[in-house]
C-alpha cells in the first residue's frame, strides 16, 4: 500500500492548479454557487457563459476533458487516480470542468458506437465543443427507468419520437440529448429500448424551464412531438439502449466534488476560528469542535472511498460497491455538512447569498436547500442501498 | 498510489483465515470468554509457531521484520475470528512499547521472548480515572537504594491475569506539565506486593485491577528515560488505537457476513427476509461502514507504518470505527431477531467486542476532539 500520491501525480496536481488559477473566466469562483453534491445550482446548467466556453476548449486542448479515454480516440490515456485528482482540484477551485458529453456519451459512443458516429461525434467531444443533456427520466419514470414511455418508431432512415422527458439539466442550454425511447413497445422494457442522440435543433422539441427550490433555472421538462431523429445517430445496436445505459453508470462513478466538499469545510473551520459568541470563539466551544471534527472524518471517508474507487478501476477491478457507497456518503455528507454548518452559524446562517452579513456569501444558506436534491439525483440513496444488497451483497428481489 | 495489499499480505489474511477458522472454533471462543484466564495455551503455542508474535520486529530479535501495517492486515483476521488471549497486550502494547524504548538488553531478552512466544506481557497504564490523560496517572514510583519502588493503583490493565511481565507507567516526578515526569518500568507479575484481580466486564476481555504496594524494581528495568516515558506511551497509545481498530474492522466484517448469509436463509411471510427492502437497506448500510472503516483503518495504519504524522489518520479511524462497529453489530441484531439475543448465538460475542474495543484507547469523543487539535480548532 502507498498512500501518497506519486511523483508524476504530484506533478500533475500541480500542472492542475496552475492552470485553473491562471486561466480560470475572472469572477467565475465568487459567481458560481455550486453546492458539493447538489444539483441545482451548477452554473454549467443554467447559462452559456462564452468564457467557460474558452476555459472549457483549453481543457480540452490539454487532453484533460478526455484524459482516461485512450490516446487513439484523443483520450490523454490518463489513469482514472490522475481523473480523480484533476476533479478533487476542479471542484475545489469551483472550476467548470467535465460534462454528460466528456463523461457519459463520449465512453459510451467508444465503447459501442460505429466507427462512422466515433468520427462524427467524438473530436467535438474532445474539443470540448458540445454539451450534452440527459434525457432518461420521464414522469412516470423516475427511479423505475425501465417504465419509461416515450416512443421512437422507425421511420426510413429516422426514428420518430413522441413523448415527454423531465428533470433534463440544463437541455435550454445543451446542442444535444442523450436519449433512451421505446423502440419496442412488445418487448420486456429492458429489452425494447434504444439509445440515441438528439439535436436540440430538430422541429418539434419543445423545452420548458423548471425552476429548482434553490430559485435556479436547471431543469426542465422537454416534450417531443413527431421528432425525426436520423438512424445515424443511434448509439450501437437498436433495443440495447438499457445495457448500454447500465454500462455507462461505470463512467461517471467518479463524478464526486470531493475538492468541494474539502473547500466548504475549510470555510466553515476558518469561520468557527474567526467568529465569537458570547465574547468566545465559536472553535473553542466542546460541541462545535466535535462536529467539525466529526464532518473532517466523514469527509475522509468519502477520500477514501473516491480514490479506493478510482485505483480499483485502474487496476481492471469491478468496484461496484464502492462506486454505491460513495454516491451514498457523499451525497448524505451533502446535507450534513449544509446542515451543521448553518447550526454552528446560528440566525446569521439563514442569510441568502447576496445578503451583507451572510457568513461564507450564503453558500451555505443556499446550500442547505441544494443538499435535498444530493441524495434524490443520479440514483436516490434507497436505490443505491439496493444495488449494493442486491448486486453487491447478492439478496434477492423476492 | 496503490491502495492494495501486497501479495505476502494477501496470503497471511488468506492463511489466517483458514487457520483461526480451524484452530479458534467460537466454542473455544466461549470457553475462554467463561474462564478465568482467557488464555488457551495451544493455541498461543500454535500462533507463536505461525510466526504470528514476531511479525512486526526486527529479525536481529527473532521477528519477521514486517510492518505495522503487516500487523493491522493479521489484527483485521484475528478480529473477524474474535481470538482471546493476550496477543493485542503482549505484540501491541508491550512489543513495541519495548522496541521503541526499550535498551539493546532489554529487547534481546524479553522482545526477543515474545517474538518467540515464551513470554506474555502487558501495559498497565491507566489509573484509577481510566483515561488516557498523563494528568490522570495516580501510579507513583520512588528511587530507593539503587531500586524504584512502586505504589499506587492500575485499572482496567488487560490480560494481566496471565503476564508475565508487565510494563507498568507511573509519575516519577511531579512537574506542572503533566507529560513531563513519567516513566516506564518492566515488573515481574509474581513480583512482592504485585497483586492483580480480574475485572468482571460486559466485553468479557481480561481486564484486570493491579495494586502495587511497595513493589521493589530492579534499576535496570527501568525502559526507556526516567521522566521521559510520556512521549513513548503517546506513540504506543497511537499503535494501540490503529491495531484495536483492525480488529474492529474485522468483527464489523464478521458481523455483516452472519447477518447477510442469515437474511438469505431466513424465511417470513413466504420469503428470506433478505427479499425486503427494509433488510437489505440495513445491509447497505452494514457494508458501507465495513469497507469505510477499513480504508480509513488501513490509511492510518499505512501512515504510522511509515514513520509520518500520524495523529489525524489514527484519530480519525479509530473515533470512525468505534462508531461504525456499533451501528453494523446493532443492525445484525436486529436482522437476526430474538435468536441473536441468546448465549447460544454467536453474535452477542461480537456487539460485547464492538463496546470494549470502543473503549479502549481512546473512545469516538476523545478521538474526535484529538482530531479538533489537528485542524487546528
Amino acid at each position: 500500500m502507498d498512500f501518497r500520491l506519486s511523483e508524476a501525480e504530484n506533478k500533475f496536481r500541480q500542472e492542475v492548479e496552475k492552470f485553473i488559477l491562471a486561466e480560470m473566466p475572472q469572477g467565475y469562483a465568487e459567481r458560481d454557487l455550486y453546492w458539493p453534491g447538489g444539483y441545482g445550482a451548477i452554473g454549467e446548467f443554467e447559462i452559456r457563459d462564452p468564457e467557460v466556453e474558452k476555459f472549457r476548449r483549453k481543457m480540452g486542448e490539454r487532453g484533460w476533458l478526455t484524459m482516461a479515454w485512450p490516446k487513439e480516440y484523443g483520450g490523454g490515456g490518463r489513469s482514472f487516480v490522475e481523473q480523480a485528482i484533476f476533479f478533487d482540484i476542479v471542484s475545489y477551485h469551483g472550476a467548470p470542468g467535465m460534462d454528460v458529453s466528456t463523461l457519459i456519451s463520449g465512453p459510451t459512443i467508444l465503447r459501442f458506437g460505429s466507427e462512422e458516429m466515433k468520427r462524427e461525434w467524438i473530436p467535438r467531444i474532445v474539443k470540448g465543443d458540445l454539451k450534452f443533456w440527459l434525457a432518461y427520466s420521464e414522469p412516470n419514470a423516475g427511479s423505475d427507468l425501465a417504465a419509461i414511455q416515450t416512443r421512437a418508431v422507425e421511420d426510413g432512415d429516422f426514428l420518430v419520437v413522441n413523448g415527454q422527458k423531465i428533470w433534463g439539466s440544463g437541455a435550454h442550454v445543451a446542442d444535444c440529448g442523450w436519449m433512451v425511447a421505446r423502440t419496442d413497445m412488445d418487448a420486456q422494457p429492458y429489452k425494447g429500448t434504444t439509445l440515441f442522440i438528439v439535436d436540440n435543433k430538430t422541429p418539434g422539441i419543445t423545452i420548458r424551464p423548471i425552476i429548482n427550490i434553490d430559485g435556479f433555472h436547471s431543469f426542465n421538462e422537454v416534450f417531443f412531438d413527431n421528432v425525426r431523429v436520423p438512424k445515424a445517430n443511434v448509439v450501437g445496436e437498436m433495443n440495447m439502449g438499457f445495457y448500454y445505459l447500465m454500462v455507462a453508470l461505470d463512467f461517471e462513478r467518479l463524478v464526486i466534488s470531493m475538492g468541494g466538499f474539502r473547500r466548504r469545510f475549510e470555510d466553515l473551520v476558518k469561520y468557527a476560528g474567526e467568529t465569537k459568541r458570547n465574547g468566545k470563539l465559536l472553535s473553542r466551544d466542546a460541541r462545535i469542535r466535535a462536529r467539525l471534527a466529526e464532518l473532517a472524518i466523514d469527509i475522509e471517508i468519502a477520500y477514501v472511498l473516491y480514490y479506493r474507487t478510482a485505483w480499483m478501476m485502474d487496476n481492471n477491478l469491478f468496484p461496484n460497491i464502492e462506486a454505491s457507497e460513495i454516491k451514498l456518503v457523499t451525497t448524505i455528507l451533502s446535507r450534513k455538512l449544509a446542515d451543521t454548518g448553518l447550526e454552528i452559524m446560528g440566525p446569521c446562517g439563514q442569510l441568502w447569498p447576496g445578503s451583507k452579513y451572510a457568513p461564507i456569501k450564503g453558500r451555505f444558506a443556499l446550500g442547505y436547500l441544494d443538499s435535498l436534491s444530493a441524495v434524490i439525483g443520479a440514483g436516490t440513496s434507497e436505490i443505491q442501498r439496493n444495488i449494493l444488497a442486491q448486486r453487491g451483497l447478492g439478496l434477492k428481489r423476492k | 498510489m496503490d491502495l492494495g495489499l501486497n501479495e505476502e499480505q494477501e496470503m497471511l489474511k488468506k492463511s489466517a483465515r483458514e487457520f483461526l477458522s480451524k484452530e479458534c472454533p467460537k466454542k473455544l471462543v466461549r470457553e475462554l470468554d467463561e474462564s478465568e484466564s482467557g488464555l488457551s495455551q495451544d493455541l498461543w503455542k500454535k500462533m507463536a509457531e505461525l510466526g504470528w508474535m514476531g511479525l512486526p520486529f526486527p529479525e536481529k530479535y527473532g521477528g519477521n521484520g514486517g510492518s505495522l501495517l503487516d500487523l493491522t492486515v493479521l489484527l483485521d483476521e484475528m478480529g473477524y475470528n474474535i481470538v482471546p488471549g493476550p496477543f493485542f497486550s503482549t505484540v501491541v502494547l508491550s512489543g513495541f512499547t519495548l522496541l521503541e524504548a526499550g535498551s539493546d538488553k532489554q529487547k534481546e531478552t524479553y522482545l526477543g521472548k515474545i517474538c518467540s512466544g515464551d513470554m506474555i506481557m502487558t501495559l498497565a497504564l491507566t489509573g484509577m480515572e481510566g483515561t488516557y490523560s498523563p494528568a490522570s496517572l495516580d501510579a507513583e514510583a520512588k528511587s530507593s537504594g539503587g531500586n524504584y519502588v512502586l505504589n499506587g493503583t492500575k485499572m482496567f490493565v488487560p490480560d494481566a491475569n496471565t503476564a508475565d511481565y508487565m510494563l507498568v507507567v507511573a509519575r516519577t516526578k511531579k512537574s506542572s506539565d503533566p507529560e513531563d515526569g513519567v516513566s516506564i518500568f518492566l515488573v515481574d507479575a509474581k513480583s512482592t506486593g504485585l497483586k492483580v484481580t480480574l475485572l468482571k466486564t460486559l466485553g468479557r476481555d481480561k481486564l484486570c485491577e493491579v495494586s502495587l504496594k511497595d513493589v521493589k524494581v530492579p534499576a535496570d528495568n527501568l525502559v526507556g528515560k526516567f521522566n521521559g516515558g510520556w512521549p513513548v506511551i503517546k506513540s504506543i497509545l497511537r499503535k494501540a488505537a490503529v491495531c484495536k481498530s483492525a480488529e474492529m474492522v474485522g468483527g464489523a466484517q464478521a458481523s455483516l457476513d452472519m447477518a447477510v448469509s442469515y437474511a438469505k436463509e431466513r424465511v417470513q411471510f413466504n420469503r428470506p427476509i433478505g427479499a425486503f427492502q427494509a433488510i437489505q437497506h440495513y445491509c447497505a448500510n452494514m457494508v458501507t461502514d465495513v469497507d469505510g472503516s477499513r480504508f480509513i483503518t488501513y490509511k492510518a495504519a499505512w501512515t504510522e507504518s511509515e514513520g509520518l504524522p500520524s495523529d489525524m489518520e489514527v484519530s480519525m479511524a479509530k473515533a470512525w470505527t468505534s462508531d461504525a462497529f456499533k451501528r453494523v453489530a446493532v443492525l445484525a441484531h436486529q436482522i437476526f431477531g430474538a435468536i441473536g439475543f441468546t448465549m447460544d448465538h454467536d453474535m452477542h460475542l461480537y456487539f460485547r467486542r464492538a463496546k470494549a474495543g470502543e473503549i479502549a484507547y481512546g473512545d469516538a469523543d476523545f478521538h474526535r476532539e484529538n482530531v479538533a487539535v489537528q485542524l487546528g480548532l
